[in-house]
């Protein structure tokens, strides 16, 4: 089915589950130990080894010499696989550095090797007598120092101009310049990332942790040298990702390896400490911000450049994206430099481009307010744009950002804000409030599913879709219940394999719309084979409580396919609303912190979100979605920063005791408040993605409030205590 | 981890005499430091002895009026125990600073006083660290050192000591008693239990091989405000940026130890009549010979503005 006409009136417009907050239908199997994550199938995959990663203890350089001596004679130990002994490998379409490394290392703690071995913890024991003789060679792990030799990257729109920013810069009446920096982030999910594999013949069976099936079994393929045919991925169950397991990383690749080496099939996690330097991360930026306006507070120019780093090969983060489409502004510039740094792999994390572009330029906007004397949320609301800024014949399909400021400004008593920081206490905090504006672009991805009405009058839904904590699981079955006229519970789901029509996946918060648009498909030909069998046009049937009914005649559901399984397959692909409308995300975030006077602790009083996100398909996953979101902002505000030793080159604080998180007691009450809106450009569900506009511009709104709170301006991410403490006021 | 072998012990002193004796050897008790080094490494012992079954896991009233503490109380049970929320408020509260709930109900008073600095080098087999490997060198000076020790450090190490308890402990006055290989007990001030790194960073007590920790006791109660006040940027489970134990008297006297600012509880008896000043002439005396990194400066100033919060809480002003 193509989808390049907006949507109009259709069954799931009926919204009897669609749109109801219905708790997840997998809930059951997470909370009584019956929902098999990749490194727990060990019914699937019986009798397998383990295998246990020999990382890299330089940053770059080669290997000289691997001697296997002692490792091959420990216990239990059953094969090792290298480099050298692996054979020829091909790089997946979506790595930038090798997953297997050797000769060359391109980073610290890149696989070197992998020990297989009966028992986990005879391969960790013989992992830890594999000596690798490192020739070691100087690197780039120092973003400010690599932004001289930055470049302007190649495949990307690197650079954007509209007007004449600098003349338009120059001449405004009122100016402001701000330098960011934002600091690596790793994704930091629950569940490690973890494989097992097993080999039939020249069959591959991978159990993974993985987002993206398609691209994983197309990327295991390329790496392997093998037909994608002969791969299959099954990942029924995700502990979190948030990028982290779009791609195929080394556990996946090392348990294929050991498997064919070991002719068992072999399970590989990545132990926590392992995962920050070998596995990707959301990439330091270093952003520059000018705004030139009116005295009245209308923006004339608005510049954003940022600066990153990656491997060779690799890309920017896209931190100016929103810059482009968020404000209005006649005279207007992007620019991203990418500078060559040899510190592990940059790659996307939940809301790439975004998250880091918000951190920065929602706190310029809050400057430029307190420059112009204007309250932040007005400033907003007066640069608001309903086309976008770059290319103003291209509408918005749908934009209530306004909205979101003022229903939030409403509920959160922004009018009794005093404008003046540093002016509220309570006890020993000193209390402020920010706010932020949250955007995120929504994407469109092709996606198909399989449905199946059974004798029973029971439908499965097949789809590679992914559930990654977020409740695609239910929020597919809401979509089929919908389109079949039938309760949730009658509709069965099943996701995250290969085998399966491939779907969007989970990613870019384009899962939600796209998967469930994907089923809507398959459900519009179920339906037309339902009405086909029963001798009914399938224009004017109707399914609704079980039954398909025209004209006079109602048929029940349970009796269809008595004679054999009614199966139905199609994708949705998307014709060019995209391009024509400018399809995005709104949100407005506003918090309160308390700063304590003597130690400046920061600790967060109340969060709420107002976001814009089309028709919300289930609003009790989607708000958690967002509250979690809200957090990972809380994290990358107050705590979050892979810390770089510029000598070593690694990074430092890799695990969860020195990368810190939040935990519950930083965390306060969060609301989240949906508008109600429907987006017909965006597809049939006439959805949009909602799971990264929950993050951005929450660390911003952080950001403000802690300014808000003590008069002092934090540019530099995360907002710790040590940065505020030398311009705190005396304690007498 | 490297295999070890396993025993029960069947009282301290042959606990002791088994440590002494065996290559390797190390104590188990709660493990929930020494298994996550074993696992990563870090530790590798040959032998364990495992405490446990010890008798040592009361805690009784002294004939002079003080408590003592058996080696394997757990941090829970120490830190809800009725005579010390009444007269030693100051360790409850440090204890539950400290680390998780179930993280607290198995580590023991003893197992505390002993868990290794978090410093990240010290974690990464890779990296230099006298500590871990003597004579290799210290990579977090010059390093990521935000964390790290801004007094009483050396050229080989500047690791801070992260313990909670035995801050509040320094603050009380409490003993160490031990048990040794030849079956000959002893009593260590806390003050002198731990011991700074100079060129042995890897040394960090002065309990010889085999001594066994049999348990800790308190002095008779001194009265006074207990405080307690953690410095963190995560608002639980994380170790202190600095933490400050005191004792505060009516008279404004009293006694005052940081945490997460040394290798050691940091407490000089000698600077203690300069607390009626203030927090600023105070911690001048206190940390007059720091001597901290660019990354941790700020500490020398935290503590600093901590302690004058500590002296208006103990003054009754709440603000």
């Amino acid at each position: 089915m193509k989808f390049d006409t907006p949507a109009t009136t259709n069954p799931i417009d009926r919204l009897k589950v669609v749109g109801q907050p219905l708790d997840r239908i997998d809930g059951p199997h997470k909370t009584t130990g019956t929902a098999h994550y990749a490194y727990e199938q060990h019914e699937a995959a019986p009798n397998h080894a383990y295998g246990y990663i020999v990382a890299s203890s330089i940053p770059k350089g080669r290997i000289k010499g691997i001697d296997l001596t002692r490792a091959r004679r420990a216990p239990g130990v059953l094969a090792i696989v290298t480099a050298q002994s692996a054979g020829k490998l091909g790089k997946g379409k979506f790595n930038t550095a090798a997953l297997l490394g050797g000769p060359t290392i391109e980073h610290y703690h890149q696989a070197v090797a992998l020990v297989v071995a009966e028992t986990f913890e005879q391969a960790r024991a013989a992992a830890a007598l594999v000596k690798v003789d490192y020739a070691r060679t100087s690197g780039a792990f120092d973003l400010r120092a690599a932004v001289a030799s930055a470049t302007k990257p190649k495949d990307e729109k690197a650079d954007t101009a509209v007007g004449d920013f600098a003349g338009a810069y120059a001449g405004a009446e009122v100016t402001f310049e701000g330098r960011y920096t934002t600091p690596d982030h790793s994704h930091a999910m629950m569940e490690p990332h973890a494989s097992i594999a097993s080999w039939t013949g020249d069959k591959l069976t991978l159990w993974t942790s993985n987002q993206m099936i398609a691209w994983g079994a197309g990327d295991v393929a390329t790496t392997l040298g093998v037909p994608k045919e002969n791969v299959r991925l099954i990942a029924p169950y995700i502990g979190g990702g948030f990028g982290g397991k779009l791609f195929v990383r080394s556990d996946a690749l090392l348990a294929a390896l050991g498997a064919r080496a070991a002719r068992r099939a072999v399970a590989v996690t990545l132990p926590r400490p392992l995962i920050f330097n070998n596995t990707t991360h959301r990439p330091a930026t270093i952003q520059r911000i000018r705004i030139g306006a009116t005295k009245d507070g209308t923006i004339t120019a608005i510049g954003h450049e940022s600066w990153s780093g990656d491997l060779p090969g690799g890309k920017p983060e896209t931190a100016v994206a929103q810059t482009r489409l968020l404000y209005a502004g006649a005279n207007r510039m992007t620019a991203m430099r990418l500078a060559v740094l040899d510190l592990p792999e940059g790659n996307a994390m939940r809301a790439p481009g975004e998250a880091s572009g918000l951190m920065a330029l929602e706190i310029a906007m809050d400057e430029m307010a307190d420059k112009l004397g204007m309250d932040p949320v007005e400033f907003r609301i007066r640069n608001d744009t309903q086309v976008d800024p770059e290319n103003p014949e291209r509408p918005f399909s749908q934009r209530q950002l306004v909205q979101c400021l003022r229903t939030g400004a409403n509920r959160f008593d922004w009018n009794k804000r005093i404008i003046k920081p540093a002016s509220t206490r309570d006890g020993r905090w000193l209390v402020g409030t920010g706010v932020a504006a949250a955007f995120r672009n929504n994407l469109t991805e092709k996606s198909g599913a399989r449905v199946r009405l059974d004798a029973r009058g029971r439908v499965t839904v097949e789809t590679d879709m992914t559930d990654i904590g977020t409740g695609s699981y239910t929020i597919i079955a809401q979509t089929a219940a919908e389109m079949l006229g039938l309760p949730v519970d009658r509709i069965d789901v099943h996701l995250g394999d290969s085998s399966f029509p491939v779907s969007s996946g989970s990613g870019g918060q384009w899962g939600g719309n796209s998967s469930t648009a994907g089923v809507y498909a398959a459900c519009v030909k179920l339906r037309e084979a339902i009405a086909q069998k029963l001798g009914m046009n399938p224009d004017d049937a109707v399914f609704e409580d079980g039954n398909v009914r025209s004209g006079q005649r109602t048929e029940s559901l349970t009796g269809v396919a008595k004679g054999g399984d009614i199966v139905a397959e199609d994708s949705m692909e998307y014709g060019d609303l995209g391009k024509r409308y400018q399809q995005s995300t709104f949100g407005a975030h506003f918090v309160e912190v308390g700063v304590d006077a003597a130690t400046a602790e920061i600790r967060i009083r109340r969060m709420l979100a107002v976001c814009a996100a089309g028709r919300i398909l289930n609003p009790k996953t989607a708000r958690s979605q967002v509250i979690g979101a809200m957090t990972m902002g809380a994290g990358a505000a107050l705590m979050e920063e892979l810390v770089v030793d510029k000598r070593l080159g690694f990074f430092v604080n890799h695990d969860l005791a020195g990368y810190e998180v939040p935990v519950h007691a930083d965390i306060p009450h969060q609301e989240v408040v949906f508008l109600d809106e429907t987006d017909a450009m965006s597809s049939p569900m006439k959805a949009k993605g909602v799971g990264e506009l929950g993050l951005c511009g929450v660390a911003a709104a952080i950001a403000n409030a802690v300014h808000h709170a003590t008069g002092v301006r934090v540019r530099d991410y995360p907002v710790t205590l040590d940065k505020l403490l030398g311009e705190m006021p005396s304690l007498g | 981890m490297k295999p070890f072998s396993y025993e029960r012990a069947t009282s301290p002193a042959a606990a002791a005499a088994a440590a002494a004796r065996t290559e390797g050897a190390k104590f188990i008790a709660g493990g929930t430091n020494l298994l996550d080094l074993m696992k990563i490494g870090v530790e590798e012992p040959m032998h364990l002895i495992d405490l446990n079954g010890l008798a040592l896991d009361t805690i009784e009233a002294t004939s002079d009026g003080g408590l003592r503490i058996g080696a394997l109380v757990r941090n829970t049970d120490l830190a809800a125990d009725q005579r010390v929320r009444r007269d030693y408020g100051l360790l409850s509260r440090a204890l539950l600073a400290g680390a998780s709930g179930q993280l607290r109900n198995k580590a023991t008073t003893a197992g505390n006083l002993l868990q290794r600095t978090r410093c990240p080098y010290f974690y990464d087999t890779n990296q230099p660290c006298n500590k871990r490997l003597p004579g290799s060198g210290c990579a977090a000076i010059g390093g990521s050192s935000r964390s790290l020790a801004v007094i009483g450090g050396s050229a080989s190490c500047i690791a801070v000591q992260p313990s909670d308890m035995a801050v509040a402990m320094r603050v009380l006055d409490a003993v160490v008693e031990t048990v040794r290989a030849d079956g000959q007990t002893r009593r260590i001030p806390i003050a002198d239990f731990h011991r700074l790194p100079g060129a042995r960073p890897h040394v960090e007590t002065v309990l010889e091989r085999g001594e066994l920790i049999t348990g800790v006791t308190l002095p008779k109660p001194v009265g006074g405000m207990h405080i307690y006040h953690k410095v963190r940027d995560r608002a639980s489970y994380a170790f202190a940026l600095v933490s400050v134990a005191a004792i505060v008297q009516k008279d404004g006297s009293g006694r005052v130890a940081l945490g997460g600012v040394a290798p050691k509880p940091w407490r000089d008896e000698a600077a203690e009549p300069y607390l009626p000043q203030g927090a600023k002439i105070f911690t001048a005396h206190l940390l007059a010979n720091a001597t901290p990194t660019g990354e941790n400066a700020f500490k020398v100033v935290l503590a600093e503005r901590t302690l004058h919060a500590v002296l208006a809480e103990a003054k009754g002003d709440a603000s």
